[in-house]
């Protein structure tokens, strides 16, 4: 039994110890809003927060994630600057597919809470490793200059 | 006193037939550290990729402290294993090499000066500290074990530890 700290909450699970963190959120927990993607930490639909970091839960070892904590797209709008994302998603329409949107949620609010006013350099350098398929790049870098509240523009 | 001077006059005469040991005994060690696994990860700004050395795709950077920008962390993506069958590589303190120990753009003779100038090599003042990286860092050992079929360095890492230890013996010597 794997004792796990996901959002605030202890979940206790059955898995071997180099099973993906993505396996364990949706096929254990049934938290599916975390999607898997490539499986190869080449796309970012899978990211999570551990630690406060983003990282790629489809190649994350749950026996890596033991004792840390673990905050999914479930919580996010939990915390001030996750809300403020999302609702700057919101009001520009960001998605379009929307398959890519929770990794990008959960990266553009660990930008945030690192570089509360990023440039569109940091924005790049944060977020080159979420890929969008439908290329929402534009609207997503307008809500993270809106949740950064610079209304939308760099 | 006489034995003292003798003791100093024999250290520098040692010192200097070091200094003039065949620089071709720099070769081998070279055509190791100048491999992929070694050099994509000894650059300036970002990391690199494959036999060809693309730049790390989804622009990933050096960052402050060489472990990645602010929130797109060398850890986000490398665990302290290979993952993915093999295909996202993995060692414990996934990293670039401190900027000081870069090796981008240098040549042969560059490199090899790098390795012996303690405000280069990560203070590693002579030839048995440079080694000790070169046996235990688990960054350096990855690459006799990269996994996937990459492409890994021409020798064993055995026979690396006994050309670097040529090397050193013979007091660093360096292409001219």
């Amino acid at each position: 039994m794997i004792s796990l700290h996901i959002n605030g909450k202890t979940k206790q699970v059955e898995a071997a110890p180099d099973t993906p963190l993505l396996w364990v959120l949706r096929d254990e927990l049934h938290m599916s809003g975390t999607k898997f993607g490539c499986g190869m930490a080449l796309c970012g639909a899978c990211t999570v927060h551990v630690d406060g970091q983003p990282a790629r839960a489809c190649v994350l070892p749950v026996s890596a994630a033991v004792g840390r904590k673990i905050v999914t797209i479930e919580a996010i709008g939990d915390t001030p600057v996750g809300k403020r994302v999302q609702q700057a998603w919101a009001e520009i329409d960001v998605p379009q597919c929307g398959y890519c949107q929770s990794g990008q949620i959960m990266a553009a609010s660990a930008l945030l809470k690192a570089i509360p006013k990023p440039s569109d350099k940091d924005i790049d350098q944060a977020m080159s490793g979420n890929i969008c398929r439908c290329g929402t790049y534009p609207r997503i870098r307008a809500a993270i200059h809106k949740a950064a509240g610079n209304g939308g523009k760099a | 006193m006489r034995r003292r001077l003798m003791l100093a006059l024999a250290l520098i005469g040692g010192a200097a037939a070091a200094a003039q040991g065949d620089p071709a005994l720099f070769d081998p060690v070279a055509s190791v550290v100048m491999t992929p696994r070694c050099v994509n990860c000894h650059q300036a700004e970002a990391p690199r990729q494959k036999d060809i050395g693309v730049i790390h795709a989804q622009q990933v950077v050096r960052g402050k402290d060489g472990h990645g920008s602010a929130v797109l962390q060398c850890a986000a993506c490398h665990q302290a294993v290979n993952t993915a069958q093999g295909k996202v590589p993995g060692a414990p303190n996934w990293h670039l090499a401190p900027l000081s120990m870069r090796w981008q753009g240098l040549d042969k003779k560059g490199v090899c000066e790098q390795m012996r100038d303690p405000k280069r090599n990560g203070n590693r003042k002579g030839g048995e500290a440079v080694i000790e990286h070169m046996k235990t860092d688990p960054l350096v050992l990855w690459a006799w074990n990269p996994g996937a079929n990459r492409t890994q360095p021409p020798m064993s890492h055995e026979d690396f530890v006994k050309v670097l230890q040529q090397w050193a013996d013979a007091g660093m010597p360096c292409p001219q």
